[in-house]
């Protein structure tokens, strides 16, 4: 049976990974108009629809179980920086291009586990959209695998780079294997994933990613933490302002 | 400074099973590889395929404009070779 | 002299295959004219498209709800693919896509001079959609009959595509003007601002258009500026209407005569201004495109690198 506390946790987890999503699907849209050439600006573009549609699924079923009037745009355009608790490894800024394959590749091979464990969740619409966001995902480690061995091995430039991205980033990657008391408690009951379990296998493949792409794994000695709390970098208010602004300004309208 | 470092790729895409691949266009990349999956992006995403093949531009082998008259032209001349060559009595309306 | 009644040969026959509705395909002979006219035509299209991302663009991060923000970031991942489809068309004429990247940024070629207005409201996404891009079809529908192979095939591809552009940015007016005072205000200013532009999209009057005549006689173009035009006045009329804003043309009256829509005079000042640079956005525009190129530069010299040393462990190691 799933009781009244349940059905919040299951919201608030819902909304989490909703923010996730949609935090980095708007990161990724920027690149819009500014990828490398043509082909490129396309096929990054249709990741960017991946995330964004994957926010909405999430969003409608948070609405679906607040049965309050809140809708997938209240959760997306009317919480600010404190009440989102997406993981802060997705908001960080676009950066060059080597930055955001980097973080793609990170966060495609945490989400190749995460899915997998998501889709066995007693929970049954998180079990559906896991199913339908793990193929997505499939096919974006593909590409994001790919351009971190060809810029990781490609030029002097692109190398450094590349190392660059991959050592500003190591510090946000140990938060996503953290699990709070509300995931505990799902856990427990088999609808969220413990995350702390994917990390092995997550590391072992970054390994072999980094390896590859002749880069070198940093040393673990910083960590950043804090998304899953409300505890953000200073970027995800300026992404939310940007976001926001229209929605907020004509308060009450459709669109 | 500049200098194409991309390749051109032809695209084809099969509709649906049981069709033929057809001609849809051409595309940069650096390889086989990215451009499959460049031609899955940019020439399916209205779902208008169910299996993608890239050429190289530089590989296909193409019949010349001047050639057409002892390449092509020769065939026209039978006929024969067409159904719409032979008459069936009327009984016989289908073969 | 040979060599010249040779080469008046190939073009009678040439403009006869034109004249009978016979394509013309990449390999065939085709006059200098006919091969530079149509480099310069769909490169310009091509040009366009990739430009026009930038306009819209603008407002993918802000669009004001997830399914706008959606809807926004397909249509404008369209764009890019049309500009590719066009750039493909281009290059089965022997030019390759740099050198006409290299046309746009040195400012040689040119793209819709539409695209160097601002995009300063939510409005005016939709604005763009319903109006420029229901300008651009009108032409693009007429171009599927053009006579060069790759092209009327390209064109048919991004008509089938850009059905759903036209009607999402009527959509978006339509929210707007059954929403608030304010977003029918926002409606009325983006309509206002973006009707004259989109009229001036079809070019000059027939009369004053420097390729027209050559280009309906090859078939490159197949019908007027003035007829297309013509056509885009009378299919928006009911359009606002039905919105219930003012139309921007005071002068606009149906001529039960003529069968269409008698119009205002458009400013021709303001159209050779706006192409001659002084569109609030003609240098941002370009300058916006070459950034992105340059930034792009050193990932494209990693993929060319990533490639030969490939090719290298692949000699070493042939298994």
């Amino acid at each position: 049976m799933i009781d009244r506390q349940d059905s919040d946790d299951i919201l608030a987890y819902a909304v989490r990974l909703g923010d996730d999503a949609l935090v980095l699907g708007q990161r990724i849209s920027e690149w819009v108009s500014n990828g490398p050439f043509l082909e490129e600006d396309i096929a990054y573009a249709n990741v960017a629809l991946d995330f964004l549609g994957r926010a909405r699924m999430y969003y409608r079923y948070a609405a679906d179980l607040a049965r309050d009037g809140r809708d997938e745009d209240h959760f997306a355009y009317r919480r600010n920086e404190r009440e989102f608790t997406n993981l802060l490894i997705y908001e960080l800024p676009r950066g060059d291009f080597a930055f955001s394959q980097v973080r793609q590749l990170f966060v495609d091979l945490y989400n190749t586990g995460f899915l997998a464990g998501l889709g066995t969740s007693e929970d049954p619409q998180l079990a559906a959209i896991a199913a339908k966001t793990a193929k997505e995902t499939r096919y974006h480690l593909r590409r994001s695998r790919e351009w971190v061995l060809r810029l990781g091995d490609g030029t002097r430039e692109s190398h450094s780079r590349t190392q660059k991205a991959v050592n500003e980033l190591w510090g946000y990657t140990h938060e996503l294997f953290d699990v709070d008391p509300l995931e505990q408690r799902l856990a427990a009951r088999g609808v969220a994933v413990d995350n702390r379990m994917l990390r092995p296998a997550w590391y072992q493949a970054v390994s072999r990613v980094l390896d590859e792409a002749t880069l070198e794994i940093p040393g673990d000695d910083w960590a950043v933490r804090g998304g899953r709390d409300g505890y953000h970098t200073e970027s995800l208010g300026h992404l939310l302002t940007e976001l926001q602004y229209i929605h907020r300004c004509y308060p009450g309208c459709c669109w | 400074m500049t200098r194409e470092t991309l390749e051109l790729f032809e695209v084809f895409v099969r509709p649906r099973r049981g069709l033929d691949h057809k001609h849809v266009g051409s595309l940069h990349a650096q390889d086989h590889a990215q451009a499959l999956e460049y031609a899955r992006d940019c020439y399916t995403r209205r779902g208008e395929g169910v299996s993608i093949w890239v050429v190289r531009s530089t590989d296909i082998c193409a019949s010349q404009e001047e050639d057409v008259e002892s390449f092509i032209d020769p065939s026209e001349d039978k006929p024969y070779r067409l159904a719409t060559y032979y008459r069936l009595p009327d009984p016989v309306d289908n073969m | 002299m040979g060599g010249n009644s040779d080469q008046a040969e190939l073009e009678r026959q040439f403009q006869q295959r034109i004249d009978d509705d016979i394509k013309i395909e990449p390999k065939d002979w085709m006059p200098d004219a006919y091969r530079e006219n149509l480099i310069r035509q769909i490169s310009q299209h091509a040009h366009s498209e990739v430009i026009g991302m930038q306009p819209e663009g603008n407002y993918i991060t802000r669009a004001p709800s997830l399914r706008r923000k959606l809807i926004l970031l397909s249509k404008v991942q369209d764009e890019a693919g049309h500009g590719l489809y066009l750039y493909s068309a281009s290059e089965t004429l022997g030019i390759s896509r740099l050198e006409l990247i290299e046309a746009l940024q040195s400012g040689a070629a040119k793209y819709a001079s539409i695209f160097n207005y601002p995009t300063q409201t939510w409005g005016d996404v939709g604005a763009i959609g319903w109006l420029v891009d229901g300008a651009a079809i009108c032409n693009q529908v007429s171009l599927q009959r053009t006579s060069y192979g790759p092209y009327a095939r390209g064109m048919i591809r991004i008509c089938k595509e850009e059905s759903f552009h036209q009607r999402q940015g009527y959509e978006i007016m339509l929210a707007l003007a059954r929403g608030s005072d304010e977003q029918r205000q926002m409606a009325q200013d983006s309509l206002n601002r973006f009707y004259w532009p989109a009229l001036m999209m079809f070019g000059p009057h027939d009369g004053e258009s420097a390729h027209s005549a050559q280009s309906m006689r090859w078939k490159i173009k197949r019908e007027t500026n003035d007829a297309l035009r013509q056509k885009f006045i009378d299919q928006t009329v009911p359009q606002i209407e039905f919105l219930g804003l003012d139309h921007p043309d005071r002068d606009i009256s149906w001529n039960e005569s003529r069968g269409h829509y008698d119009h205002g005079e458009i400013d021709w000042h303001e159209f050779y201004s706006v192409i001659n640079g002084n569109g609030h956005c003609n240098r941002q525009r370009l300058q916006h495109h070459i950034r992105a190129h340059q930034e792009g530069e050193w990932v494209r010299d990693a993929l060319a690198a990533y490639q030969e040393k490939q090719r290298q462990r692949d000699c070493q190691d042939p298994d």
